[in-house]
């Protein structure tokens, strides 16, 4: 009996230590891809100064030039416009599957999100190139008498907006959940309409929230690479409209992995874009989630 | 003033309804366009056989390399990640069930693990391995894409064993039992569905990343017989073939997008009818 108590508890106390070890590796990770990354284009970063790469749009590897302006705009373009796209349809749709839909819509609409939150990359970007690429060069880009093959940021923009509207609807609707019942009630028993209950109180009250998520999707629409990489075209170039084709820094480091070990200073370039990414994404990442938290505390 | 408080409630009912079936319809369009392009080319052959010489060029063969390749990719994934994920998933809900300081920071990190682009982690593995003079191989790729799925994995079972109530802890401890017994023994087995829905998940992903082996696992023919030697992956040879000028090779791509659709779909499906058939074992309080 007394065998066996003490072989309880030393095997207790060793899952403990493995349970342990593993959660401080993994609270590491961040840390220690960030330290690797930076490792790595230390090399750029001692050569060219800081605004030269962010601020110039010069890009020749071969001549060592690296302007990383032309990525930097063109990823801008393609999320910004990405979110204009998919934010306005989440929030009405989110409102509707919480306040309004009957259970049958809800039954049919969480498979379809769950499905379109598991479809990989690779196939929106295959979806992108087969619908998306088409409509837009024979019928959006004529429409405004402009010619072009398609690839564009707008076919990246439409693409990626779809990607993240299973994302950020899972979010806001989490949201809208939390907002308590006996808010709405008064507002309804003072008379108000389901609208202007939904308007003056839930939306009010979601606010913060909803802002969030809109980072959290960003931060996803930034990070994106595949399925962009297909539809966008890939011309370093600064664009200067939504028809024009972009180059995005995802997509930038999928296309030259292959060339970057025999260019001198090409992989520090590219690891250097990869730091970027991770910055942007985590600083948008660590406010909305902060932002997120506060909220829910308050409600 | 009455009147356009009704007017503008339905014209939102009405937008609200339309951006639903937007989402609904883009999911069908999503499926019938990839269905109706590839079907064609999906033949016995497409999955059965590895690619023979020429395939690239529109002869014979077929994508078994990839399937396989990512099938081996995804699990040794999913199966790593599980090992440390679920301790830690464990870890942060029982023994640190006093300290929720820690245990919020601790979700905090993983959340922003879980929004770090894949493309990031490519990289990551890449300057790994080049420390190490790791070739790319079925290896590397196993241990990008963990790392992957880890946070998708812990927050996945921690969302779970979040919901188990304080009570059942108390009472497992009352009667003796260590704290991982209680977590291994009561915590678990309470969440079953949960866990296995998060494993699911984590598959799913890691069947579909294409960003994050691009760098570590390479591509070729052949399917792999060691964890040393490159691999092909599903994501990566739709890709590759779809880059292709020639008609036939295409269509193939087209063709291999319906197998990691279908697999997909087969993957939520599966975690959908886990979850229900597990719930009835749950203790309801």
């Amino acid at each position: 009996m007394n065998f066996f108590n003490i072989n309880r508890q030393f095997r207790s106390k060793l899952h403990s230590k493995w349970m342990f070890i593993c959660l401080v590796l993994i609270a590491l990770l961040p840390f220690i891809i960030l330290v690797g990354l930076y490792i790595k284009s230390n090399f750029l970063l001692n050569n060219n100064s800081l605004f030269d790469l962010l601020c110039t749009g010069n890009w020749k590897p071969t001549e060592q030039k690296f302007g990383f302006l032309p990525f930097i705009l063109s990823s801008l373009w393609v999320t910004i416009l990405a979110l204009v796209i998919s934010v306005p349809v989440c929030i009405l749709t989110s409102i509707y599957l919480t306040q309004y839909a009957k259970t049958y819509i809800l039954n049919l609409m969480h498979p379809v999100i769950d499905i379109l939150a598991a479809l990989p990359s690779v196939i929106y970007g295959v979806w992108g190139i087969l619908v998306i690429v088409p409509l837009i060069s024979n019928h959006i880009a004529p429409f405004f008498g402009i010619n072009t093959t398609g690839y564009s940021i707008l076919a990246g923009a439409i693409v990626l907006a779809l990607m993240i509207i299973p994302f950020m609807l899972n979010i806001l609707i989490e949201i809208f959940k939390t907002i308590p019942a006996e808010l709405t009630e008064a507002s309804l028993s003072l008379g108000a309409s389901k609208w202007q209950t939904i308007k003056f109180v839930l939306v009010k009250k979601a606010y913060p929230g909803i802002i969030s998520s809109v980072g959290l999707g960003l931060s996803r629409a930034f990070g994106e690479t595949i399925a962009v990489l297909m539809v966008v075209g890939n011309v370093a170039k600064i664009p200067t409209g939504i028809f024009q084709p972009g180059y995005p820094i995802p997509s930038l480091i999928a296309n030259n992995y292959g060339e970057m070990m025999s260019i001198p200073a090409y992989d520090s370039a590219l690891m250097f874009a990869a730091l970027l990414l991770f910055i942007i994404v985590l600083i948008f990442n660590i406010f909305s989630r902060l932002s997120i938290r506060r909220f829910e505390i308050k409600v | 003033m009455k009147n356009f408080k009704i007017i503008e409630e339905n014209i939102f009912r009405g937008l609200m309804l339309i951006s639903s079936a937007i989402i609904a319809f883009a999911l069908l369009l999503i499926i019938y366009s990839i269905f109706s392009k590839g079907l064609s080319s999906l033949t016995w052959e497409m999955i059965s056989q590895t690619p023979k010489g020429g395939f690239y060029f529109g002869k014979e063969g077929g994508i078994l390399n990839a399937i396989i390749g990512s099938l081996y990719l995804s699990i040794g994934a999913t199966f790593l990640a599980f090992i440390i994920g679920l301790p830690v998933a464990l870890y942060i809900n029982v023994h640190l069930y006093k300290n929720k300081k820690i245990v919020n920071i601790i979700r905090f990190l993983l959340d922003l693990l879980w929004g770090v682009p894949s493309i990031v982690y490519g990289a990551f593995g890449f300057t790994i391995m080049i420390y190490f003079g790791i070739k790319t191989s079925l290896m590397a790729g196993i241990i990008v894409v963990t790392l992957l799925i880890i946070p998708i994995m812990i927050r996945g079972i921690d969302e779970v064993l979040k919901t188990v109530p304080i009570g059942l802890m108390e009472a497992s401890f009352s009667l003796g039992s260590t704290k991982s017994e209680t977590a291994y023994k009561v915590f678990l087995k309470q969440c079953i569905p949960g866990v296995i829905t998060a494993v699911l998940l984590s598959l799913g992903r890691g069947i579909g990343d294409a960003a994050s082996v691009l760098f570590t696992t390479g591509y070729t023919d052949n399917i792999p017989t060691s964890l040393s030697q490159p691999a092909a992956t599903l994501p990566l040879s739709i890709f590759f073939q779809l880059s292709s000028p020639i008609p036939e090779v295409q269509n193939r791509a087209y063709a291999s997008a319906i197998v990691l659709t279908i697999i997909i779909l087969i993957i939520s499906i599966l975690s959908r009818i886990f979850a229900r058939k597990y719930q009835k074992n749950k203790i309801n309080f």
